[in-house]
């Protein structure tokens, strides 16, 4: 855990659009989650919807969150995992995505702050956040 | 599916990391020693401790056969007929690893490359080292 500390490094929002652009622009079937979003017919469009870019800062609140309770990011999310399984329907490989297009996005903006051991320390945390956000899938069965 | 804009970009790109090839592919290495433990237990022959002289070596082996592979995308099958051979009857690598490579790889271009790693280069590239990842592992079974 002690490893984790390394994440409360400062980070701004901006990785949140950044990560949340790359996930609908290198895999695009996700955009099937987002079509109250309005329409993607290319990436240009992507890039430029406020509401996508409003749903990344929403990812990157909820992840600041996470690094301030790291203790119990389990906790942390259980009410969004719900949510995300009983109603929007989200299949959790795409947390998994997301997460690695988190962990892109920050070595294109910050590349001298992801060393080997900053990005295997996201990963950790990340990957902790994946299972949390896939965690009230399994108590639907 | 690569369109022909996106294999001329792949092209492109790989011609000019060839020069750094060792730091490259050694950096994506380490990367996915530090992140991905499991994937150690390939190497135990040898020095994977960061930037040894086998990393940087096998390093430039592996990024030189995907630069070798981005000259003409459509022979793929053949120009990675000897390296299909080897990692299916010799190495024996099991190719959910190349999956977690790639993501490396992905992540060591984005921290090279900076803001220039923009969401259609990281889908192309991506695109790219699955299909690459695909035919390595064609022979397995």
């Amino acid at each position: 855990k002690k490893v984790q500390i390394g994440v409360r490094a400062p980070w701004k929002g901006i990785f949140g659009k950044a990560a949340i652009l790359k996930v609908l622009i290198v895999y695009p079937w996700t955009q099937r989650h987002f079509g109250t979003f309005g329409e993607f017919p290319n990436d240009d469009t992507i890039i430029g919807n406020a509401k996508v870019i409003a749903h990344g800062k929403v990812v990157l609140r909820s992840l600041d969150k996470a690094v301030k309770n790291m203790d119990n990011i389990m906790g942390v999310y259980t009410s969004l995992s719900r949510y995300h399984c009983e109603v929007l329907r989200v299949d959790p490989e795409n947390f998994r995505l997301l997460a690695d297009c988190i962990i892109v996005s920050i070595g294109s903006k910050n590349s001298s702050d992801l060393t080997p051991h900053v990005q295997a320390t996201w990963h950790k945390f990340l990957s902790a956040v994946v299972e949390a956000m896939g965690s009230q899938y399994s108590n639907r069965a | 599916m690569l369109s022909k804009r996106e294999k001329e970009l792949i092209s492109n790109i790989w011609e000019r990391l060839t020069p750094v090839a060792e730091d490259i592919g050694a950096e994506a290495l380490l990367r996915m020693f530090t992140t991905f433990p499991g994937t150690k237990t390939y190497f135990s022959h040898l020095d994977i401790s960061p930037r040894s002289p086998h990393m940087l070596s096998h390093g430039k082996k592996i990024v030189l056969a995907i630069a070798e592979g981005a000259k003409d995308i459509s022979q793929l099958t053949v120009t990675l007929g000897p390296l299909q051979t080897l990692h299916a009857y010799q190495l024996r690598i099991d190719p959910t690893n190349f999956k977690l490579f790639s993501h490396c790889m992905l992540v060591t271009l984005a921290c090279f490359m900076g803001e220039n790693f923009t969401p259609v280069v990281h889908a192309a590239m991506d695109k790219y080292l699955s299909a690459f990842a695909a035919v390595l592992a064609e022979k397995y079974r």
